[in-house]
């Protein structure tokens, strides 16, 4: 058995075989899902790709998604209700391929009441449209959660939808200035070529005339994507790089108007149009951004939509928001506590691993105090609500300030060399002025207006949209998806870095993980394995995946499986009794081996057999990153967790890097706030909901996720766990944006030097700018493209 | 010469109409999503095969 078989559904490695219709699969549930695509015809979703399924996770019988049929929920997610359909739009961020594509949009010969179902690829989303009649839209997400397409649900308004508006309205923008400028140039060209045919038959007059309601559009329409940031600028008394373009568009513009009214010239709208229409691409191809991704998650992404409550005797499941205080609850095995509660009846055994970062679990008795946040390992408990989930522990976190206002981004460096180079145009423009006015006073006010149009700071704004823009296409090659442009510039300023541990340098599911003591027989072996199948802990669940199942041996019938929250666990199979569980737990008396990690003891038939030893296992190449980042950067390291992993931590990071353990949320914030009040620019790395409020207050804050589809915490960028170990070189790259944008400067300075020539001489013709113009824009583009793409190609950044 | 007129009011309206289904298509949502169509063409549209492999 050399060859792996893998699940013809989702393409994992089969440790048990479920064979059907010869094919092989890992579980009853991609079993399951098979069957039903096969019982409805839609079998062509495994010819699209190889294994495209998604894990299944089974059919959902609990209450889980109970809440969706709850009015106010429906009126929240339906884009449009009547008697016989529903329209829904939901995010799944599971769609990966062709496949997928196929069977979401097949989703109505599952299920009759189904109308259509549409996918977008790009924004990860499935529009469905349903007759409620026939089906309700619980039945519709449990059947999408069944072939592993679970959605995101959320309740909250839906910013996405106005961002989608605004960049549609940015791309109408940019196609009337394109439209516009391209038929003024070709208006203008017999000016400059027809040496003086077009005078006559007023073929002229019909030119000019057309340029000027051309250039309307552009003026009222497309450049307000220019003087809206401007007037805004000015409004907060901040002169950015916005202000001195808008200022140069209006003078080219109100000169260009004044010559075509008095017939005193052709005015330069043709180079006007063209620098706003290059301007506006600039701008689209800077902000085009992850769609798919979502980088302002708060901590209501993280908590279950519906929870169950005891009210009058019945259990219902309602959506979080109205749960009221005093209400009783049941948080079932492997859910999250929604609310600040007491413990009423039950045995709790909570994991406050997303919360804190720590890796064990806690037992609780009731009338103990439980924090939101917590995760429930064993049996269902009962809660009775004393916060709303809104003021709870974890929650609080958002009341900080820092949440409320958008993360105050630094001052791009363009803004305040722009305010030098209007300075010094201001006076090469004044200087001319009282030159002329000695010289030849009619052309003092000629002389102003062209010096102001032909150096516009245009092509520094250019230049780094351009730069910026493909930085962050390359940044995204390399699987660190950034959440805007001005986060490059942030992380140039950089120096010192702030890791957080747990998911963040360790890889959390893959735990390192080995036997000491008596060899275990084969059916020893696969009776430890069901046994820890059994449970959700996750130390059951790393042994289980640690023991191969030897070829020969039945799978043994589990029984009398008892679970002691925070000991261990007990079973019988065939007669063999098995416990496994902490030191104590196993024998009276009994002792941890090793100080560091964790330990599960095994005991067969009252014979002590061993323990399996589960540390973290660190991400690949951390090391070699430690390394190179100690040299640039301070490192530190706050971990939620227990200092077991000190020693450790230390030999990777260096003697003299910080580490602290058992940091709260709230303390890795304050952490990140005295180093920042120390000034220092702090990058934070995490993975977390404890790291979300460090992730905000540091300059940068980056996500660590192994799969961009699962939720992260807000942050300025997400990066994908396998390539955190390249976050110096990323870095590295982050600071060569300033170089290439200020050669690109120096380089359009030069441009502005041929042009002001020509200005301060009252020899600035519309064709002299005309040719200035677009030969400047395209190649300071294609500089900014090309500089981008070498200068990343050096530094190891595919 | 006169020529150049009509000539000129027609290249405005050619022009001016795919403007105008730019917009239009825009608004329409056409460049949403330049991924999915590209693969729902290869669906076949009949239901009847089951299993083909």
């Amino acid at each position: 058995m050399k060859n792996k078989t893998v699940c013809y559904h989702c393409g994992d490695e089969c440790k048990e075989l479920i064979v059907e219709n010869d094919k092989n699969f890992c579980c009853n549930g991609c079993k399951q899902v098979y069957l039903l695509l096969n019982e409805n015809n839609l079998c062509s979703y495994y010819d699209f790709d190889k294994n495209p399924g998604i894990k299944a996770m089974g059919k959902f019988t609990g209450k889980r998604f109970e809440y969706l049929e709850d009015e106010s929920v429906l009126t929240k997610l339906a884009l449009f209700r009547s008697d016989t359909q529903v329209n829904v739009n939901l995010a799944l961020p599971q769609v990966h391929c062709a496949s997928c594509v196929y069977l979401l949009e097949k989703l109505h010969q599952i299920e009759p009441g189904i109308i259509q179902s549409k996918v977008n690829f790009q924004q990860r989303e499935v529009f469905i449209s349903f007759n409620p009649q026939l089906i309700s839209l619980r039945k519709v997400v449990e059947l999408l959660a069944f072939i592993g397409y679970e959605p995101n649900i959320s309740l909250k308004d839906n910013t996405k939808k106005s961002s989608r508006k605004t960049s549609k309205k940015q791309i109408i923008q940019l196609g009337v200035a394109g439209f516009c400028f391209s038929n003024i140039m070709m208006l203008s060209f017999p000016e400059y070529f027809s040496s003086g045919l077009i005078e006559e038959h007023g073929l002229k007059e019909v030119f000019t005339w057309l340029i000027f309601f051309l250039s309307l559009p552009v003026l009222f329409y497309s450049a307000r994507g220019i003087f809206d940031p401007a007037f805004k600028g000015l409004r907060q008394k901040d002169i950015n790089i916005d202000v001195p373009i808008a200022l140069a568009i209006i003078i080219t513009f109100a000169r260009s108007y004044y010559e075509i009214i008095t017939d005193t010239g052709a005015g330069y709208l043709d180079s006007g149009t063209g620098i706003i229409f290059f301007m506006l691409i600039g701008r689209w191809f800077q902000n085009k951004t992850y769609d798919a991704l979502s980088f302002d998650r708060d901590y209501q992404s993280y908590f279950p939509l519906g929870v169950t409550v005891i009210r009058n005797g019945n259990e219902e499941n309602i959506p979080l928001p109205k749960l009221e205080v005093d209400d009783i609850i049941i948080t079932g095995n492997d859910e999250m506590i929604p609310a600040d509660a007491v413990l009423v009846s039950g045995k709790a055994n909570i994991d406050y691993s997303f919360v804190s970062g720590e890796n064990s679990t806690q037992e609780k008795n009731p009338g103990d105090l439980l924090y939101a946040g917590g995760r429930q390992i064993g049996t269902g408990i009962k809660l009775r609500v004393i916060k709303k989930p809104s003021q709870s522990y974890i929650t609080q976190l958002w009341n900080n300030t820092i949440f409320e206002k958008n993360k105050v981004s630094e001052d791009s460096f363009i803004h305040p060399w722009s305010r030098y180079f209007t300075l010094a145009l201001f006076s090469i423009a004044a200087i001319a002025a009282a030159y002329w006015y000695v010289v030849d006073s009619s052309k003092v006010l000629p002389v102003i207006t062209s010096v102001l149009i032909v150096a516009c700071p245009c092509s520094l704004l250019l230049t780094s949209t351009f730069t910026f823009g493909n930085m962050l296409r390359i940044f995204g090659h390399n699987k660190l998806y950034l959440k805007n442009a001005t986060v490059i510039e942030s992380l140039s300023h950089i120096d010192t870095i702030v890791f957080d541990k747990t998911g963040t340098i360790t890889r959390q599911e893959k735990s390192g993980i080995s036997y000491v003591g008596i060899p275990l027989s084969g059916s020893e072996k696969v009776l430890v394995k069901y046994t820890a199948a059994q449970s959700s802990h996750t130390l059951s669940k790393t042994i289980k995946n640690y023991i191969t199942d030897p070829a020969s041996i039945e799978r043994p019938e589990i029984e009398a499986f008892t679970e002691f929250p925070g000991k261990g666990i007990a079973a019988s199979a065939n007669g063999n009794k098995v416990q496994m569980g902490a030191a104590t737990f196993i024998s009276p008396g009994g002792k941890k081996t090793s100080a560091g990690n964790s330990e599960v003891h095994i005991k067969i038939n009252d014979t002590y057999k061993g323990y399996f030893e589960v540390n973290n296992k660190y991400r690949d190449g951390i090391s070699e990153m430690a390394a190179s980042l100690s040299k640039q950067f301070k490192l530190h390291i706050l971990s939620g967790d227990n200092d077991a992993e000190r020693e450790n931590l230390q030999r990777i990071f260096g003697k003299d890097t910080p580490i602290h353990f058992t940091v709260s949320p709230q303390e890795k914030l304050d952490y990140i706030l005295k180093l920042q009040q120390n000034k220092a620019n702090v990058l934070m790395v995490g993975d977390g909901l404890n790291d979300a409020g460090a992730l905000m207050q540091a300059n940068v804050g980056i996500a660590v996720s192994d799969n961009t589809s699962r939720f992260s915490p807000a942050c300025d960028g997400i990066i994908d766990g396998n390539v955190v170990n390249r976050l110096s070189a990323l870095i590295h790259y982050a600071r060569s944006g300033r170089f290439i944008v200020s050669l690109g400067f120096t380089l359009s300075i030069l441009y502005n030097f041929v042009g002001l020539s020509f200005a301060v001489q009252a020899k600035l013709s519309p064709v002299v700018a005309a040719i200035l113009m677009p030969a400047s824009s395209i190649s300071l583009v294609a500089f900014a493209i090309l500089a981008s793409t070498i200068v990343a190609r050096r530094k190891g950044v595919k | 010469m006169s020529a150049l007129f009509i000539l000129i009011g027609i290249s405005i309206m050619v022009a001016g109409s795919s403007l105008a289904a730019f917009i239009w298509s825009v608004g329409n949502g056409q460049y949403d999503d330049d991924y999915t169509p590209s693969v729902r063409i290869l669906f076949d549209d009949n239901n009847s095969n089951s299993e083909k492999n």
